[in-house]
């Protein structure tokens, strides 16, 4: 096996042996408690995605009108435990918060993939050329960041409505220009640096040169990048979803949860405070993971907020 | 030094203009206007009628053509709904957006300034710790919920403050602070960040064996010299502002253009929102444009060719 051979040889060259990028990323992270809590918040919510009706008190859908607006701790005649209270269908808020978490989670990632992939081939393109191309392409960039995110995003909900698939394409047709702007930079950089002038001296052609020289060098920013992105996202969706431009019922979404709520803010605060909650610990979970991220890869970016 | 404000604003001016294209663009992504504004019962002459009467019969780029030269004289057509200019609509409700964005701010630098530099003064000690987190918290929570909880608390259980509306100067207060603890929250982390770089300097040290007291060096020397990347970061953050006020202004009914945004989405009436669109960006194109007038009063080092 080649790879074998390779770390033999440094070995005998004296250099410390190689590990996989995998596990060295892991090693550090059992070093930072900030990293080591956000992946833990981030892989519970991503579980409660994919196992959530296994492990739900209750059907989230079901609704018991004997129980409405139930205070968090109530029990019901037939026995059933409404440990977070329930809505103004007498159902479960826990079991919905987990049904919820499935909108966030697949928001979230495709959303930011999607804007992610787009971004990063655009500020690649544009770094890479250069010239009038470039400065066309970033004009556009900076119109498009002239209006604040969640504007953009609310008026092309509006006008074009909504629904989850059009959503997640809203978003992630909206969210690649901070990539676009950040990869450029990064590209500017790294196409002065010698390894770049060397390939070409190797007489390697200009796509080649673009994909398997630059585009790696640069992609530790887009990492970073999207971990901020996902916070951004899932904070976009439920906002959508509360003033009705996002998700529509009957899929449960946290931001609908807190449409519901306050309805009945006057009576019934657990509608409101538990779904709220669940945003918060999510999106702080990913806020942690993207510092540990910045951290250990350490490029020097910023996302918009 | 003047050629680069004529600069500057040439540059502006570019991006206004890429700007109304896109403004213009989302609100034709719904198709046919004229479909969704006409009545059920139209006629098909009616119709027809209507279309030629808001100007949808012309050619794409005409009406674009059309749409900027009125524009740039203040002319943003008529609301289909009001009946009235839209730019009337807007003037209306700008004030109160740029009183809530402007209350807003001022809270989250009160809290961040002072916060941000006792986190780096003390650094990696409890308080430090203490001030990271909220602040990471302030940044994952989600702002309209932070304002529906605020109503819960000092609305309907205290009953010191109204939930909604804009009648009597303190309710002003709740919406107000739901904005500026986000903004506190992301300004901290970077006042944090930018105090820790000047600390090192060599100047800072030499202040300090000059025998001049903390409390002079950390205000004359040290915070006023990291003031640059702070503010750089507020002019951006008020793109989180505003987009925030959008929200926030509806969970508080508060009447300014992020309301009226929402209300005309909510009843197809483009022509305000096109407008409306187009004077959020203009805000945060300006701000950034005075910051950057800002740059030269703070630091007198700085030089533009």
């Amino acid at each position: 096996m080649p790879a074998k051979s390779k770390s033999q040889a440094d070995a005998i060259a004296g250099l410390p042996a190689r590990r996989s990028p995998i596990l060295r990323l892991a090693s550090t992270l059992v070093k930072s408690p900030v990293g080591l809590a956000g992946s833990v918040i981030v892989s519970a919510v991503v579980l409660l995605a994919l196992f959530g009706p296994l492990i739900s008190p209750q059907d989230a859908a079901a609704r018991n009108l004997r129980a409405r607006f139930q205070a968090p701790g109530h029990v019901d005649a037939a026995g059933s435990y409404y440990s977070l209270g329930s809505d103004q269908l007498g159902r479960d808020i826990l079991s919905r918060i987990i049904a919820g978490s499935r909108v966030s989670v697949l928001v979230g990632v495709v959303s930011v993939l999607l804007s992610g992939a787009i971004g990063v081939l655009y500020g690649l393109i544009s770094g890479f050329i250069g010239g009038a191309l470039d400065a066309a392409l970033m004009r556009i960039v900076d119109g498009l960041l002239a209006i604040p995110f969640i504007i953009l995003v609310i008026a092309i909900s509006g006008v074009v409505g909504a629904g989850l698939g059009t959503l997640v394409l809203i978003l992630g047709g909206t969210g690649w220009v901070t990539y676009a702007r950040v990869i450029r930079g990064e590209v500017l950089k790294a196409r002065e640096l010698d390894y770049v002038l060397a390939a070409y001296a190797l007489g390697q052609r200009r796509p080649q040169v673009m994909l398997k020289h630059i585009l790696p060098n640069v992609i530790s920013s887009a990492i970073v990048l999207a971990a901020v992105q996902v916070g951004v996202t899932i904070l976009a969706e439920s906002s959508l979803s509360f003033l009705g431009l996002g998700v529509k019922p009957p899929t449960v979404t946290w931001g609908l949860m807190l449409s519901d709520g306050r309805q009945y803010i006057n009576s019934a605060w657990w509608m409101t405070a538990f779904p709220g909650m669940a945003i918060t610990i999510t999106v702080l979970g990913v806020v942690f993971l993207g510092d540990w991220l910045r951290d250990v890869l350490d490029p020097q970016v910023r996302g918009r907020g | 030094m003047r050629g680069f404000f004529i600069s500057r604003l040439a540059q502006l001016v570019v991006t206004m203009f890429i700007v109304s294209l896109a403004v213009f663009l989302i609100v034709r992504l719904s198709g046919d206007p004229i479909l969704v504004l006409a009545p059920d019962f139209f006629s098909q002459e009616q119709i027809e009628e209507m279309r030629r009467f808001w100007g949808f019969d012309r050619p794409l780029a005409e009406q674009y053509v059309t749409f900027i030269t009125r524009a740039i004289t203040g002319d943003f057509g008529t609301s289909y709904l009001a009946k009235r200019p839209a730019m009337e609509l807007i003037i209306e409700r700008l004030g109160y957006t740029w009183m809530l964005a402007a209350a807003a701010a001022a809270i989250g630098v009160t809290i961040a300034i002072p916060l941000g530099v006792l986190s780096a003064l003390k650094r990696n000690s409890l308080i430090d710790l203490v001030i990271t987190l909220l602040s990471s918290l302030g940044t994952a929570m989600p702002s309209f919920w932070l304002g529906l909880m605020l109503i819960i608390i000092f609305s309907v259980h205290l009953r010191m403050l109204p939930a909604f509306g804009a009648l009597e100067p303190k309710a002003i207060i709740m919406p107000a602070a739901t904005l500026g603890v986000g903004m506190a929250a992301r300004l901290s982390r970077m006042t944090r960040s930018a105090m820790l770089e000047v600390l090192s300097q060599d100047y800072v040290r030499t202040a300090h064996s000059k025998g001049l007291k903390q409390n002079i060096v950390v205000l004359r020397h040290a915070l006023r010299n990291a003031l640059i990347p702070i503010v750089t970061v507020f002019g951006l953050q008020l793109g989180w502002l505003l987009g925030g006020s959008v929200v926030v202004e509806s969970v508080f009914s508060w009447p300014g253009l992020g309301r009226l945004m929402i209300d005309s989405i909510n009843v197809r009436d483009n022509t305000v929102v096109q407008a409306g669109l187009f004077w959020f960006a203009l805000t945060f194109i300006l701000i950034n444009y005075a910051i950057d007038v800002l740059y030269i009063l703070l630091d007198p080092r700085i030089k533009f060719e």
